[in-house]
Order: structure tokens, then C-alpha cells, then sequence
């Protein structure tokens, strides 16, 4: 550069963008706000979607759960695209390790036999339940309003099918990289009477029209209730089978869970506490997907876990999550 | 027995596409509803070719990188001041333009690309279209970040996302993709994916970014290059939707006809604010706007379409036309903008001598002959004061919605005007191209919202110009609008000179 700064000289003539300073003030910005607010088209659509005529291209009736302005919902973590990626990359770095750690020193060959068919049946096909949970969250997506919500549904939707790949390694480990456990894994979520009701609660979600009621079901009913059973719960029965190791392969899910609470709690506590008639509306439908989602875990949970009060110690949990949110009292 | 290993393509489909599985218990087409109403008959899902084969580990990795270079960039130019590095002030509103007119639909790739990425049914294609998504709204992001130190030191930035829902011009790609959006989801992949991404994005990213870099701007010049790999990506889902659609059943091949016969059109119509920015907004000049027309659309696109012929797939509609029309568009695009600057939330000007010159050697059949005696008398307006604005508002093209303000391609000299009946009304046309696309779907397009009518109708908070500029647009007149002369981006730039910074 040639030029000889004198930045004092250079006075700005405003600190950020009009929208940001009319919700802010006349201060400057974070890239997460000038990369979020008032992103999304907000009004003189041109046409109709073809595929919704009811609608508008950006709808915030497609869902009734109300808000003033649906751009309080914003990300406790920050993420724009670029904090996103970053923080995502040094993550999987470490999860690399991980299962180069474990690929070098044959860790599957220490593993025993019943360890190995416990994965293929019980932890493998949950990626089906992840990839579920991709299209659950890109429904958000599409038809949620608001970039605060919208992006960090797309980043969770991202997420999945990484999390949905990572399981898919770890049956790519166990196996040579032939993929037979995934047939096998596959074939028992197909196929195994333990599973179908996961499966068939699973495509009942893919079908449901309000996408704050599918962010419900998924995000907060049956992660919070799996993700316990199948990280936590499952992670101590297989260290007592002799599996202990496994557990640096779902460390990145473990991590990812808790990254992705802290964000659905405090945009559910938002949305919550904005209206009565939308905690109402929030608790009937927990309450509903609860019953289907517990009903749904019994069987697979009852075959991989010998212990009788394990969905209890799960939904127990989801209970105080409920309370911490402020959804039930 | 040692079980074979997998081999690439095959272990991508076993990380991405085997997750999906056949449905037993609920409805599958009540979970992917919009499939099948275009028309387009998908016979098998599983001849989808991966067009890229990225998992999310690699792609957080890769992506990560590309971001910590980019950022870094962007932190330095805004510590040293970059926009003073720039040609001439004059340049920076060709970003304006950008951040207010592309980057939304940015945005509006990110939300469309959202949504067949959720409503496709074969898993292949959800995924390629949800990396896509992803992508595009990096590309918005990365936009308002590289544009954020101008907005602290040039006018008509400010208020981007505000103007674009409203502003008469901005609705040209408004909706543009409105359009794509509120279509199919197989229309929209043709639309955006091959039809723009595939044969027409060159003509827009290169010239902006060569024109970026041509003219001192560091951080747009960044940001393009850094877009252009995933660019390319986005290039082979366009060349994949294509042959996927045309390879699965004949029925499909006359609806992708129609499909690339309306979004070449309504492409090359986005493209006259293109055009004009490289012919007029550019202090430094890249290539003239027919060049790149012949290079990237000509030679490129007559290649493509040659390979296309064997699946009985033409050349689009109305490709004679547009032959005729390089030599014609910027110039009669920045006329309309120049006449109507004060309705602007940019600045125009007239063409320097040099640069009338450059414009006479790069379109020695019209310019001088059409365009320059125009330019001209402008000129002699303004040495008399009397800088020249049109009254009154123009008539708006019912498709493209760009003022009627293009010419007859055989008579430069006379306006082309088209227009067409339906239900009881009337409907004004800029072209052959726009008044066929309304033809075909006229429920649709008696929908636009068009700005100048919404004016008159008094939808737009009043009913003169100036208070909708300064109401309804939010501009902040004096400053965003009129011409360069005599503007504050003006006065400012040359004290940064005068005190030696710039
Ligand atoms: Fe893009
Ligand atoms: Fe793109
Ligand atoms: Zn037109």
C-alpha cells in the first residue's frame, strides 16, 4: 500500500448499517448483527409460491407460534456463516484425531464381539435418526422467518448430516470400510421390531405442516431424550461391556450436543416467555410428542439398555429442561 | 474372507444418500408434496451423479480456511483505510449497486436452495442443493462484511435490505428470484442452478470482480474470488439437474425447453444492470459489456448447447435478439438511470471524453451513431447548469419490471412496445421475451408488484416522488441520490485527496 495513513483525518460518517442503528443505536456493530438482522425479504412479494398459494414466499403464519418480532431469537454462540465454519473445523480437527487414535492402534480389534453387533444394531442406525433430524431442521429453514432463527437452523441441519456421517464412520471403522455394518444397521432399522417405532416416528415428523412444532419435536422432544439414552446412557453400558474406547468416536456428538442446547434453550426461553399462548402452545405439543417419542423408545431402549429405568432417568431430565426453559411450571 | 473396500463414489452415497430409506408408515409424498405438479416425471432417484462429493468434516475444514484468509482481509482493509485505494469515488457505486441488487438474491438463493434442499426426494440431489444453501448465504454474509467499511465512509449503502423490498429499480431482481422461488422446485434448479449458475453467473461475477480489481477495491475482489470455488460447485449441480431431468424421461425434455427458454430471458434482462455498470461505472474498464456477452455467453454457451442438441434441447428463445442487443443494452440501461437519478439511491453521471472514446473503439456500429450525440447534449445541459431529470414516472415492464425504455433491436431509433390482454386488462412489454414469458403463465405475472404502479395507487406513502424517496425508500436525499457532481461522496473523496490520504 502507498498511501500514508492519517486515520485520524478519517472521521467515519456512520457506524453501521440504517437497519442495525434503528435497532441498536448510532454505535457500531457486530458482524453477527450485520450478517442477521432484517436479512430476509420482509414485505411486496412478487408472486405467490406455486407449491403454497396460501402463503407468501416469507409467511410468518406458517406456524402459530407468534412473536413480535421474530428477530429476537438470536444465537447466544453468534454464529454467522464465517464463526460458524470456524468453530465446526477446529472441532472436527479434534475429532480427527480421535478416530485416526483409534484406527492406528486397531482399537476395533480389541473390541469385543458383543460390542461390536451392540453398535451395529443399536448405535449405527441412528443415523437414519440423524438424518431425520437434517430434514427436520431444514424445514425450519425454509419455511421458518427471520435470519436469526432461520441460519442456525440450517447450521444445525448441517450439523446432522455430520453427526449422521460420524456414526457412519464408526461403522466404516468397524467393518473394514466394506459399509456391510451399515447394511446390517440398516436392515435392523428397517427390519428389527425394536426399531420400527423410532422409524415410524420418524417419518410421521418429515410429514407435519408447522415447522416450530417439527423444531419441537426434534430439536428439544426427541434430542434431548436420545441423546442422553444413546451418548450418555448407552456410552456406560458399553464401558462396562468392554467398549470404553468407543467413546472417543461419539465425542463429537457429546460436544455438538451441548453446543446446540445452549442455543435451543435460550431461543425456546425467548419464545416462551414472549406470550402466554405460546407457552401454552409449546407444552401441548412437547406433551404430545413426548408421549409418542417415549412410546416410540421403549422397545429399542428395553433391547440395548438392560436397565428398567432408563427412559425415566431420560425424561426426568426432560422435564427439568422443560422447567429451566420455562415451558411447564 | 476380507470384504472389498469401498471406492469413492460409493462411500460418499454410503455417507449421504444410503441415510434415507424407503417409508413404511407414513406418506411419503405427503413428506416431499411438491414433486410432481411441474410435470417433470422422476422414474429413479438412484441415477442421480453426485455432482460433488464433499462430507461436512471436509467441508467445515476447507471452508474454515477459505474464511480465515477472507476475514483477515477484511480487518486489514478496514485498519488501513482500503476504500481509499479505490480509482475514483465514483467506482464505489457499482457496490452499491451490488449490496443493494445481488446481494438480497444471494439471500434469496440461500432460502430457495433451503427448500428443495428439504423437499427433493432423493437424497442426493437435498444434499447438493442444502450445500448450496449454505454456500449462498456465505456469499450474502461475506457481502455485507466486505461492504460494511464502505457503508462507514460512502452513501446509498446504508439502508440495503430496506431498499431492496421497495425501491423501483430493485424490484428487477426482486422478482427475478420471487420468480425462481415461487416456482417448482425442478424449475427452480433449471432457473438458478443451470440457467444462471451454469450458463449466465460469469457475466455476472467476473465482471464485477475483474472490475473490482481493476479498480483498487481489495475487498470485493476478495470476496469474488474467494466465492468462485464454491462457484464452481454450484456449476456442476446445474450441469447435473440438467442431464438428471433429461435422461430420466422424454416427457421432460419440452418442459425444460420452455424453462430455459423463459429464464435465459429473464436472465439476460437482470444482466442490463451489468451491462451498464461495466460500460459506464467503471472508471477503470475491464471489457466492454459486449466482449464479455460474446465470450462468456457466444462462445461458451454455443459450446454447451451444442453438446445439449442430443437430448433434443435447442438453443433458447430469443438468442437472435439478444445478438443484437449487445451492442445496444448498457447503453440504453444507463440512460434510464442516468435520466432518472434522482430517483436513485446511487449515483450517475455522464461519460468522460476518454470514455466516450473508449465506448466509440469498443462499439464502432452504434455509438457514435445512436448514443453519443445523447450523451452530448447532456453534457451541454449540464455545462449550462441545467443538468437533465425526467419528470413523472416511466411505465414498468409487466416481467422484468424494468422501465420501457429499450428500443426496437432493428430501429434504435423507436421504443419497443408489447403488450398483451388478460381478463380484461392490459399489459405492457418490453420485449418479445417478456411479453412470451407473461403468455405462458399470465396468473403469475398479473401478480408483480410493480413499484410505479403501487406509486400511483398510493400504496407507497404518498403521492409524489420525493416523499416516497425519502418515506416510503428511506433515502436520504441529497446524499444517496442525484449525480456524482456536486455529491457528498464527491466532496469528501476529494479532501481525502487534497489531504493527501486518498
Ligand atoms: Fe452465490
Ligand atoms: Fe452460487
Ligand atoms: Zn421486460
Amino acid at each position: 500500500m502507498t498511501i500514508e495513513i492519517k486515520t485520524a483525518t478519517l472521521q467515519p460518517i456512520r457506524n453501521t448499517f440504517a437497519n442495525i442503528e434503528r435497532r441498536f443505536g448510532d454505535k457500531p456493530a457486530s458482524r453477527y448483527q450485520e450478517a442477521t438482522y432484517d436479512l430476509q425479504g420482509e414485505t411486496n412479494f412478487h408472486y405467490r409460491p406455486l407449491w403454497q398459494p396460501q402463503y407468501e414466499l416469507n409467511d410468518k403464519s406458517r406456524t402459530q407460534i407468534k412473536m413480535e418480532d421474530w428477530y429476537d431469537l438470536k444465537d447466544p454462540r453468534q454464529f454467522y456463516y464465517g464463526t460458524y465454519v470456524q468453530q465446526r473445523a477446529k472441532h472436527q480437527e479434534a475429532t480427527e484425531t480421535n478416530y485416526s487414535f483409534f484406527d492406528k492402534r486397531g482399537l476395533t480389534e480389541h473390541l469385543p464381539e458383543e460390542v461390536k453387533s451392540h453398535l451395529i444394531t443399536y448405535l449405527i442406525p441412528l443415523r437414519h435418526v440423524e438424518h431425520t433430524a437434517n430434514l427436520n431442521n431444514m424445514y425450519g429453514c425454509a419455511f421458518g422467518y427471520g435470519t436469526a432463527i432461520t441460519q442456525a437452523l440450517l447450521y444445525n441441519a448441517m450439523d446432522r448430516l455430520g453427526n449422521a456421517q460420524y456414526l457412519s464412520r464408526i461403522g466404516l471403522l468397524l467393518d473394514g470400510n466394506s459399509s456391510e455394518s451399515l447394511a446390517t444397521a440398516k436392515q435392523e432399522w428397517l427390519k428389527n421390531p425394536a426399531w420400527q417405532g423410532m422409524r415410524a416416528l420418524c417419518e410421521e415428523m418429515t410429514t407435519v405442516e408447522d415447522w416450530f412444532e417439527v423444531f419441537i419435536a426434534q430439536d428439544l422432544v426427541v434430542d434431548t431424550l436420545v441423546f442422553n439414552l444413546f451418548y450418555e446412557q448407552l456410552d456406560q453400558k458399553l464401558a462396562v461391556m468392554g467398549g470404553r474406547d468407543v467413546a472417543l468416536l461419539t465425542e463429537f456428538m457429546q460436544v455438538w450436543n451441548k453446543d446446540s442446547s445452549r442455543w435451543l434453550d435460550s431461543v425456546l426461553k425467548t419464545v416462551a416467555s414472549e406470550s402466554e399462548d405460546n407457552r401454552a402452545l409449546l407444552e401441548e405439543w412437547v406433551q404430545q410428542w413426548r408421549v409418542k417419542t417415549l412410546a416410540a423408545l421403549r422397545p429399542v431402549i428395553a433391547a440395548m439398555l438392560d436397565k428398567g429405568d432408563a427412559l425415566d432417568i431420560a425424561d426426568a431430565l426432560l422435564e427439568a429442561r422443560l422447567k429451566k426453559i420455562g415451558i411447564t411450571r | 474372507m476380507v470384504a472389498k473396500k469401498l471406492n469413492l463414489k460409493d462411500k460418499y452415497r454410503a455417507l449421504t444418500r444410503d441415510l434415507d430409506w424407503d417409508y413404511d408408515y407414513a406418506d411419503r409424498k405427503k413428506a416431499f408434496p411438491y414433486e410432481e405438479f411441474e410435470g417433470i416425471k422422476i422414474t429413479d432417484w438412484s441415477k442421480w451423479e453426485d455432482p460433488f462429493r464433499l462430507t461436512m468434516d471436509a467441508y467445515w475444514k476447507y471452508q474454515a480456511e477459505k474464511e480465515k484468509k477472507l476475514y483477515a482481509i477484511f480487518d486489514a482493509f478496514s485498519q488501513n483505510n482500503g476504500h481509499l485505494n479505490v480509482s475514483d469515488a465514483r467506482y464505489v457505486n457499482a457496490i452499491k449497486v451490488f449490496l443493494t441488487g445481488v446481494s438480497p438474491l444471494e439471500y434469496q438463493a440461500f432460502q430457495g436452495y433451503a427448500h428443495v434442499g428439504r423437499q427433493f426426494g432423493g437424497a442426493g440431489a437435498r444434499v447438493a442443493c442444502q450445500m448450496q444453501s449454505i454456500d449462498e448465504l456465505r456469499h450474502v454474509q461475506t457481502q455485507i462484511h466486505a461492504m460494511s467499511h464502505y457503508n462507514k465512509f460512502f452513501d446509498g449503502f446504508q439502508d440495503w435490505t430496506h431498499m431492496h423490498d421497495r425501491v423501483w429499480y430493485l424490484s428487477v431482481p426482486k422478482s427475478f428470484f420471487d420468480d425462481a422461488r415461487s416456482a417448482g422446485p425442478f424449475e427452480f434448479l433449471i432457473a438458478i442452478s443451470f440457467s444462471f449458475e451454469y450458463v449466465l453467473t460469469n457475466l455476472l461475477f467476473v465482471p464485477f470482480m475483474s472490475g473490482a480489481a481493476h479498480n483498487g477495491d481489495m475487498a470485493t475482489c476478495t470476496f469474488g474470488f474467494s466465492a468462485q470455488s464454491d462457484e464452481a460447485r454450484h456449476m456442476t449441480l446445474g450441469l447435473e439437474i440438467i442431464k438428471f431431468l433429461l435422461e430420466q424421461h422424454e416427457d421432460n425434455v419440452p418442459i425444460v425447453q420452455k424453462w430455459i427458454d423463459k429464464w435465459f430471458w429473464r436472465g439476460t434482462r437482470l444482466l442490463a444492470i451489468v451491462a451498464m455498470m461495466m460500460d459506464y461505472m467503471l472508471p477503470n474498464k475491464v471489457m466492454s459489456w459486449k466482449e464479455a456477452w460474446e465470450v462468456y455467453f457466444e462462445d461458451a454457451g454455443g459450446a454447451l448447447f451444442k453438446d445439449l442438441a442430443r437430448y433434443g434441447i435447442r438453443m433458447p428463445k430469443f438468442v437472435e435478439t439478444t445478438a443484437k442487443e449487445k451492442e445496444h443494452i448498457s447503453h440504453q440501461a444507463w440512460w434510464i438511470f442516468y435520466t432518472h437519478g434522482h430517483a436513485a439511491g446511487f449515483h450517475t453521471s455522464i461519460p468522460s471524453a476518454e470514455e466516450m472514446d473508449w465506448l466509440s473503439e469498443k462499439y464502432p456500429d452504434t455509438f457514435d451513431k445512436y448514443y453519443r450525440p445523447r450523451w452530448e447534449l447532456a453534457k451541454e445541459m449540464e455545462d449550462r447548469g441545467e443538468r437533465f431529470y425526467t419528470n413523472g414516472l416511466p411505465q414498468l415492464c409487466t416481467t422484468c419490471q424494468i422501465p420501457m425504455g429499450f428500443t426496437e433491436m432493428d430501429d434504435p431509433t423507436q421504443i419497443a412496445y408489447r403488450s398483451s390482454d388478460f381478463e380484461g386488462e392490459k399489459y405492457h412489454f418490453c420485449s418479445d421475451g417478456c411479453k412470451h414469458i407473461f403468455d405462458e403463465e399470465p396468473e403469475k405475472y398479473v401478480q408483480s408488484w410493480l413499484p410505479v404502479h403501487q406509486i400511483y395507487q398510493g400504496n407507497c406513502g404518498g403521492a409524489d416522488v420525493e416523499t416516497v424517496l425519502r418515506e416510503y425508500y428511506k433515502m436520504n436525499l441529497g446524499e444517496d441520490n442525484m449525480d456524482f457532481k456536486g455529491s457528498p461522496d464527491e466532496k469528501r473523496w476529494n479532501e481525502w485527496k487534497s489531504k493527501g490520504v486518498a
